[in-house]
């Protein structure tokens, strides 16, 4: 029979260590374990659910580099070629600009040239006159002297003038 | 010369041989193992037996408190008490001499499987708490546990993923602490009982006491949370109205609240029982087969040593079954109380 009759002391303590092991158990045991991995299992899922998002948007980001690649190479063109167009204006535009310029400065040139030819040529001119009239001057002022001292005279004059000149 | 020898010990094996002093008391060897003792026997040298003494704690009537050692009572009476050999139940009970004649004293006593239980639950203990440890040094959200703290976990969540979410149902996290310390407690104590040395070896979750208090958990468990739609089913359920004038079904219900602990109970109960009574009996037949001669004993002990090892091996899945099982029905019966009627379902 005793097999089946449950002993009260053994019945007693069974419950009192039940109880301490259980309270033990069920506050720092098992409910950390549980949690932690519970929340692990969400972590992984959460992360799960974020690498599929990714990879789609991934996806998208290729599809978008691609086309921006695309797109740059054209633009590229285009701005090689307007580059280009530019540079051969700029290149025309200067060389005809240039041309312009040598040919006005050769006009200038040339002008200023003739310019200063007759102020020499006045000058001269000029020099001339004044050489001839103060000869005259000076011939006239022996007019009336003897031939003889009229040409010494003349001579002298003209050495005269000459020398005048010739300082002048 | 050699041939006569061969021979000669050959007869001589098949001779019956009375060399042991005592014939082996087959009922003292099975109940003195599977029975409560005050006292831990671990083995017998020369014919002494080495046992620990355990604290005896009684309370008379007359006379009040008594702690004393246990091996006060194998010298004989000691303050009054005096250890009883009952023969029809082969259980030792401390009775208390009275005037009145002989009674049975309040004995809360630190048997033999009060000490197998407080080390046993040491043992559950530490090691859950051991493996909890890790959670508290690491992150785990960021890393799982590897080597003692993952096999800890892996055991858990087998029990809380195979057994409590599926039985128990939506809110199976209030009583997910319950089922897993039942489930860890059987089972610690079922593998702990097949050790057949100190300090294992006692047979805890095959005592009625024991498996009374774990049955009366999920009784308590299952009736005190039980919702409105359980109560109703049992005391008041959807029934043809001839069935309500006499109400057979609450009546079943109500014998059925009682029932199916008490098959929890004795479940575990036997079946644990059954297994060390087993390995007992086979361990038996070596001693037993004695007296048939030396072949014979020789021949039997090869097959008594497999069938222990098939035996013990058994008991190691029944250890794990009956825990299972424990917890799973245990599960199925408070889910059984959780459950919604069909029309809220619906």
């Amino acid at each position: 029979m005793s097999l089946i009759t449950p002993e009260f002391g053994l019945l007693f303590w069974m419950t009192v260590i039940f109880a301490i092991v259980f309270f033990l158990l069920a506050k720092f045991g098992f409910p950390v374990i549980t949690d932690m991995v519970r929340k692990r299992q969400e972590r992984i899922d959460r992360s799960l659910k974020d690498a599929r998002e990714i990879e789609a948007r991934m996806g998208q980001m290729v599809e978008e580099h691609a086309r921006m690649l695309d797109e740059a190479r054209k633009e590229q063109a285009q701005i090689l070629r307007e580059a280009t167009d530019t540079r051969n204006k700029i290149l025309a535009t200067a060389k005809d600009e240039a041309r312009e310029e040598a040919a006005k400065i050769l006009a200038e040139a040339r002008t200023e040239i003739e310019a200063e030819k007759e102020a020499a040529l006045r000058d001269v001119r000029k020099e001339v006159a004044v050489l001839s009239v103060s000869i005259a001057e000076k011939i006239l002022r022996k007019e009336l002297s003897e031939d003889k001292e009229q040409r010494e005279y003349i001579d002298r004059m003209v050495e005269e003038t000459v020398r005048e000149q010739a300082q002048s | 010369m050699k041939w006569w020898r061969v021979i000669s010990v050959f007869i001589l094996a098949l001779l019956p041989v009375s060399l042991a002093a005592e014939e082996l008391d087959m009922d003292e060897y099975l109940y003195g193992h599977v029975l409560d003792s005050y006292e831990w026997h671990i083995t017998t040298i020369k014919g002494h037996p080495v046992s620990i003494p355990l604290p005896v704690i009684v309370r008379s009537k007359t006379t009040g408190w008594h702690v004393f050692s246990s091996k006060h009572l194998e010298e004989g009476e000691y303050e009054g008490f005096y250890l009883f050999h009952d023969p029809e139940s082969h259980k030792e009970r401390v009775m208390e001499h009275t005037p009145d004649g002989d009674v049975r004293p309040l004995d809360i006593s630190i048997t033999k499987n009060v000490a197998g239980l407080m080390f046993n639950s040491l043992v559950l203990v530490i090691l859950i708490l051991l493996g909890a440890r890790w959670y508290r040094k690491h992150d785990a959200r960021e890393e799982a546990p590897g080597g003692f703290s993952g096999l800890i976990e892996m055991l858990v969540m087998m029990v809380e993923d195979d057994i409590i979410k599926p039985c128990v149902g939506p809110d199976y996290k209030r009583y997910s602490p319950y089922l897993l310390t039942a489930f860890f407690f059987i089972f610690v104590n079922n593998l702990l009982g097949i050790v057949p040395f100190f300090p294992g070896g006692a047979n805890i979750t095959g005592n009625i006491a024991v498996t009374f208090a774990l049955a009366m958990c999920t009784f308590l468990a299952v009736n005190l949370f039980g919702n409105k739609h359980y109560y109703k089913d049992i005391f008041w359920p959807d029934v043809p109205a001839f069935l309500k004038i006499f109400p057979l079904m609450p009546l079943i219900e109500i014998i059925g609240l009682f029932t199916k602990p008490f098959s929890l109970m004795v479940r575990l109960f036997a079946n644990i029982l059954a297994g060390h009574m087993m390995i007992l009996g086979v361990v038996a037949v070596v001693f037993l087969t004695a007296e048939l001669g030396a072949a014979m004993n020789a021949g039997l002990t090869v097959i008594a040593v497999l069938f222990g090892v098939f035996m013990d091996v058994l008991e190691l899945l029944v250890a794990f079954l009956q825990a299972y099982i424990f917890t799973m029905l245990s599960s199925v019966f408070i889910g059984l109380s959780r459950q919604h009627s069909e029309k809220e379902n619906e």
